[in-house]
């Protein structure tokens, strides 16, 4: 099983770490030939404007909806999540709203109750994060912050506006390998 | 239970940061074009370091309308200058929400002795250092993010890369040490033990280190990140270059790609001339900016 990690700019390594940790091989994707053979991808976080060129420069975008068409698991993070959206890649039927939270001093940790994750809420870690402006009806919204969805599932799209890498709870990256096996 | 600006938080947009280019600009246009090439972040100032160099005098804080027209112009993270040790010049720049201080030796020192208590902030701060022990004093006052001070406005990466290597060759070594011989390692390095004890367990520092100071091409951008740095500060490198924007756009390619010589390369074809460039060697010592800092 190889997971693929979109390594233009952004906390890549972090993500990359903990998929080892769980048992993943990783490889860093920067060129469309980088997606061969993978079997999931992780867009991380980072400025969302530098990956939106960085995908132009690169010609990454058919090869990325492409790979979303083949059904593979994608696994969005903060800016991941913001690349999937209709306005960005428009592989989710989402529309995400940037910096929605206010700029740094506005971020924050927090507690999530997760519906298909088991033991105590994950804490959650927003960075000047996005949430979901409004969502499809094939998208299922798994948690919300201030009444508004930081969490989102769309087929083998999994979508999150904060960051389980920077902590030590590894329990959504695990789910998301669940899905990578499963296929 | 929500908690704002505790440490992870902080250090959480230093993440954000890595594999990415910040960029200094002087003016909302400026801005603008930085972010349109990709940049991670700008810093806003008023003068450059090669102007702050050229010009003399006390070199401060911005003004505030100046900072608050480039977080108008752009949406990616704008960061400010504070004088080393002018806690005031944070709390003024903390009121205006910028993302990331840098406390500065580029700027004029504000304090012989102290830097300022980054604890209290919000903001996250980002400091410069030459050597282990800097580094480890920054973090222990605060800091959530470390750069080289290399020796900014000059175009020069030379002592970038000795402060890179200084503080990479340290912790390797760290690394080698046992238990008791950490203790005296904490004392010569003159660190708060726990953190170099943390560092010796972990081989790396407990922050992101990312480079600045004298980075004007994609090769210094590749050099400082095979070096370790983590994302690169570019400060009169693009703007006090021929043609900018290009510029701006190749350093951001060399920083994704600088692992890749044959890409470092394609992004170095036809950028004009760099910056108007200074020997570091040739300054006199009154002229050097990283000697600034305790």
């Amino acid at each position: 099983m190889i997971v693929g990690v979109l390594a233009l700019q952004g906390d890549f390594e972090a993500h990359a770490r903990v998929l080892t940790e769980l048992g993943a091989e990783v490889r860093e994707v920067r060129v469309p030939a980088d997606l061969e053979g993978l079997d999931g991808l992780v867009m991380p976080g980072g400025e969302s404007t530098t990956m939106t060129l960085g995908i132009e420069r690169e010609g990454l975008g058919d090869p990325l909806r492409a790979f979303a068409a083949t059904g593979a698991p994608i696994f969005g993070t903060c800016a991941g999540l913001i690349m999937l959206d209709r306005e960005h890649l428009g592989i989710m039927d989402i529309t995400a709203r940037r910096n929605a939270f206010g700029r740094q001093v506005r971020s924050f940790e927090a507690d999530l109750d997760f519906p298909d994750i088991d033991g105590p809420p994950v804490r959650a870690v927003f960075i000047r994060a996005p949430w979901i402006d409004d969502a499809g009806p094939e998208v299922e919204i798994l948690a919300e912050v201030d009444g508004h969805p930081v969490a989102a599932r769309q087929g083998s799209l999994f979508v999150i506006s904060f960051h389980p890498e920077l902590g030590d709870d590894t329990r959504l990256h695990a789910r998301f390998l669940e899905d990578v096996r499963a296929r | 239970m929500r908690d704002e600006a505790t440490f992870r938080v902080k250090v959480g947009l230093a993440e954000m940061l890595k594999g990415g280019v910040i960029m200094d600009v002087v003016t909302p246009e400026e801005a603008k074009i930085a972010e349109d090439a990709g940049a991670a972040a700008v810093m806003a100032l008023e003068r450059v370091p090669a102007d702050i160099r050229r010009d003399g005098g006390v070199a401060r804080m911005s003004d505030p309308v100046m900072i608050k027209g480039i977080q108008e112009a752009v949406s990616i993270p704008v960061m400010a200058k504070a004088r080393i040790g002018h806690f005031a010049e944070a709390q003024v720049l903390e009121s205006l929400q910028v993302d990331f201080i840098d406390e500065s030796e580029v700027l004029t020192p504000a304090d012989h002795a102290h830097h300022i208590d980054k604890w209290p902030f919000k903001v996250p701060f980002v400091c410069g250092a030459t050597n282990l022990g800097e580094a480890l004093r920054r973090i222990g006052e605060g800091a959530a993010m470390i750069r080289s001070k290399g020796e900014a406005g000059t175009g020069d990466i030379v002592e970038a890369v000795r402060h890179l290597r200084e503080i990479t060759g340290e912790i390797r070594k760290l690394t080698m040490l046992d238990e008791a011989e950490l203790f005296v390692a904490a004392k010569e390095l003159r660190a708060p033990y726990d953190l170099v004890r943390k560092t010796a367990q972990d081989g790396t520092l407990p922050v992101p280190m990312f480079c600045a100071g004298g980075i004007a091409t994609p090769a210094d951008a590749s050099l400082v990140m095979q070096l370790g740095a983590q994302a690169v500060f570019v400060g009169s490198g693009i703007f006090k270059s021929e043609d900018p924007a290009p510029r701006a756009r190749a350093i951001v390619e060399a920083t994704t790609h600088y692992a890749d010589p044959a890409r470092v390369a394609a992004a170095s074809e036809g950028l004009g001339q760099p910056m108007q460039s200074l020997e570091t060697r040739k300054l006199e010592e009154s002229e050097l900016l990283a000697g600034r800092g305790w």
